[in-house]
């Protein structure tokens, strides 16, 4: 049964709280990243993909691919949310300790329902170009979305399969760029300046589409948009914020890579209420 | 050279912190050093260098391909340039370009690679680099040089600089165990002898040869004396230290915080078959890539401490005697 709008909303806050506390648990991790990206994997994982957590492997399935693999919090919360077995909610505390599931980056060896193992930039959109063909050419209906950062965006090999994507016509596929303004090192604007970013991908051939990436019934239209375009991919330019809905990281560099401590963990709780 | 026992092994700062620390005096002393990075200042530590010479650092985003072949052409153009990122990703993005537009034209480039091995712990194994030695002396006319704490990895950085042609500089992110003193020198492809022994060699590159270090002291406890060798230049290899290592002691035991598919050992092993072949036993990482936890648990689970240094040894010694 499809979710309302409130409920999908009641579950994006628990994410948040879930990834403030397992990053804070862990001591270490990215949570920025892993903020501004909630409500689109509530999105995908709740409301559109086809999917089945019972059935993991269901070839038919729809596949997400978290190309920043750093903001693995957020697929963690959200998969363990949707319930696949080898995601358990009880454990998301255990993030990045030896033993864990819940590596630093997605790792399919120890989550095989992750659709791919992620952490060096610039390969996930190459990737879902591999299993939007193998889909094609198996006549089956999975589509394949793909996230990456604004600051991976940098990497030429985005853009050496963002061509390829057009050039193969490869209308299944979705990227989603989370355009939250700020890399590791500080702004995009101060590292190295990807605008005019939708300019881009639409030289590039893809339908592209910029949408306000917490507003969950823009993402719902977008993706809507994305499978009924035919004959070429779709790109949507995704603005967010990056370490949304915590006052303090919000637009903050700081929060990149740098885990809260237990009061920061505390006072964020109480923001996410 | 002087032999040390009963080493004290106290943490110094990381050898990535000494690397940027080195830049910055460079950077003071030769107008023509230009830094690249690549979105990890903060990490790589050119962030230093960054801030006292905000004109000579080039930012270049996350995109090591294109910086190593940026790097290439300051090179080309009479600068003393140094690109810096990971190690997994300065080596493995930028390798093609690392081979077309700086060995084969024996530019003169560095290359410095940090956060390498899995003692960066939790971000694990997307981030970590155990095979980067291997590819770096893959690069016909590299100098590859693997540094073991701050004071060499300082002295190192420089020697590089001062050298012309193409380097690469393997650095870390934990603070590394202090094994010289001030008074200490380094030079590009001549090992150090830091303990002395006679009954089997230890030749050994960054964290591991603290874990060397106190292998030894274990091992002389049981009438073992082990000689400790830095090989902190893995090519060009010091041929005649190996050489003698082999003939003096009989027994080798490498050790490094790399694949031992292709890293320092299999590079010593060469020349000891060349020159005095003799038992070998090789300390690091089989045939794997590790996983998110604490460096030192890491470093314990993946067979890279002083107990597992001492186990190859008795393996080695035990060896020889057959
Ligand atoms: C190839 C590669 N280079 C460098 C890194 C180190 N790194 C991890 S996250 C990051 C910044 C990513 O910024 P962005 O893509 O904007 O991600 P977000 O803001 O969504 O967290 C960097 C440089 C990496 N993981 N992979
Ligand atoms: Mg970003």
């Amino acid at each position: 049964m499809p979710k309302s709008l409130a409920e999908l909303a009641t579950i994006a806050r628990r994410i948040r709280r879930e990834i403030v506390v397992m990053i804070g648990a862990a001591k270490s991790g990215h949570p920025g990243g892993s903020l501004s990206a909630v409500e689109i994997l509530v999105e995908l994982y709740f409301d559109y993909m086809r999917i089945d957590p019972q059935k993991p492997k269901w070839p038919d399935r729809d596949r997400f691919i978290l190309s920043k693999g750093h903001a693995a919090p957020v697929l963690y919360a959200a998969m363990a949310e949707a319930g696949y077995a080898d995601t358990p909610l009880d454990q998301l505390n255990t993030l990045r300790k030896l033993g864990s599931v819940y590596q630093g980056h997605p790792d399919v060896r120890f989550i095989p329902s992750l659709e791919a193992s992620t952490g060096s930039l610039g390969e996930g959109l190459s990737l879902a170009l591999g299993m939007g063909i193998a889909a094609r050419l198996d006549g089956r209906p999975s589509r394949t979305y793909v996230m990456l950062g604004d600051g991976e965006s940098q990497e030429g090999q985005v853009w050496e399969a963002a061509m390829a994507g057009a050039f193969h016509k490869l209308d299944n596929v979705v990227a989603i760029v989370d355009y939250n303004g700020i890399q590791l090192d500080g702004f995009v604007k101060d590292i190295m300046e990807i605008a005019p970013l939708a300019d881009k991908w639409r030289s590039f051939g893809w339908h592209t589409l910029e949408i306000d990436g917490h507003d969950l019934a823009a993402i719902r239209k977008a993706f809507e948009e994305a499978e009924a375009t035919k004959g070429r991919p779709t790109a949507i330019v995704a603005h967010t914020v990056k370490g949304k809905g915590v006052s303090f990281m919000e637009n903050n560099p700081k929060f990149h890579g740098t885990a809260p401590t237990a009061a920061e963990v505390e006072l964020a709780l109480k923001e996410l209420n | 050279m002087a032999a040390k026992t009963r080493f004290e092994v106290k943490l110094g700062p990381a050898t990535r912190e000494a690397f940027g620390r080195a830049l910055v005096e460079l950077g003071r002393e030769n107008k023509d050093v230009v830094v690249c990075d690549a979105d990890l200042s903060k990490s790589t530590m050119t962030t230093y260098f960054a801030k006292e010479f905000p004109e000579r650092f080039i930012s270049l985003g996350i995109a090591e391909a294109n910086m190593a072949a940026v790097g290439a052409g300051l090179a080309y153009a009479g600068k003393i340039p140094f690109i810096a990122s990971f190690s997994a990703f300065a080596m493995n993005k930028g390798f093609e370009q690392l081979r077309a537009c700086a060995a084969y034209p024996q530019v003169n480039l560095k290359v410095v690679g940090t956060h390498s091995g899995i003692s960066i712990g939790e971000d694990g194994p997307s981030q970590m680099s155990v095979e980067e030695i291997g590819l770096a002396c893959s690069l016909a006319g590299f100098v590859v040089i693997a540094p073991a704490d701050e004071a060499s990895t300082k002295a190192l950085v420089r020697a590089a600089a001062a050298y012309v042609g193409p380097v690469f500089i393997r650095t870390g992110r934990p603070k590394a165990p202090v094994i010289y003193n001030g008074d200490q020198k380094f030079e590009i492809g001549k090992a150090i002898e830091v303990v002395a022994g006679q009954d089997v060699a230890i030749v050994a590159s960054g964290l591991l040869v603290a874990e060397a270090i106190l292998a030894a002291e274990t091992l002389e406890g049981e009438g073992v004396r082990a000689r400790v060798i830095d090989m902190h230049t893995v090519k060009p290899i010091d041929r005649e230290t190996i050489r003698h290592a082999a003939t003096e002691t009989g027994a080798i035991v490498v050790a490094e915080e790399h694949l031992v598919d292709a890293g320092l050992g299999v590079r010593v092993a060469q020349v000891v078959a060349e020159t005095a072949p003799c038992p070998m036993e090789f300390v690091g990482i089989q045939n794997t890539y590790a996983e998110s936890g604490q460096p030192e648990e890491l470093m314990d689970k993946y067979g890279l401490v002083a107990r597992d240094v001492a186990a190859a040894v008795r393996k080695v010694v035990a060896r020889k005697k057959q």
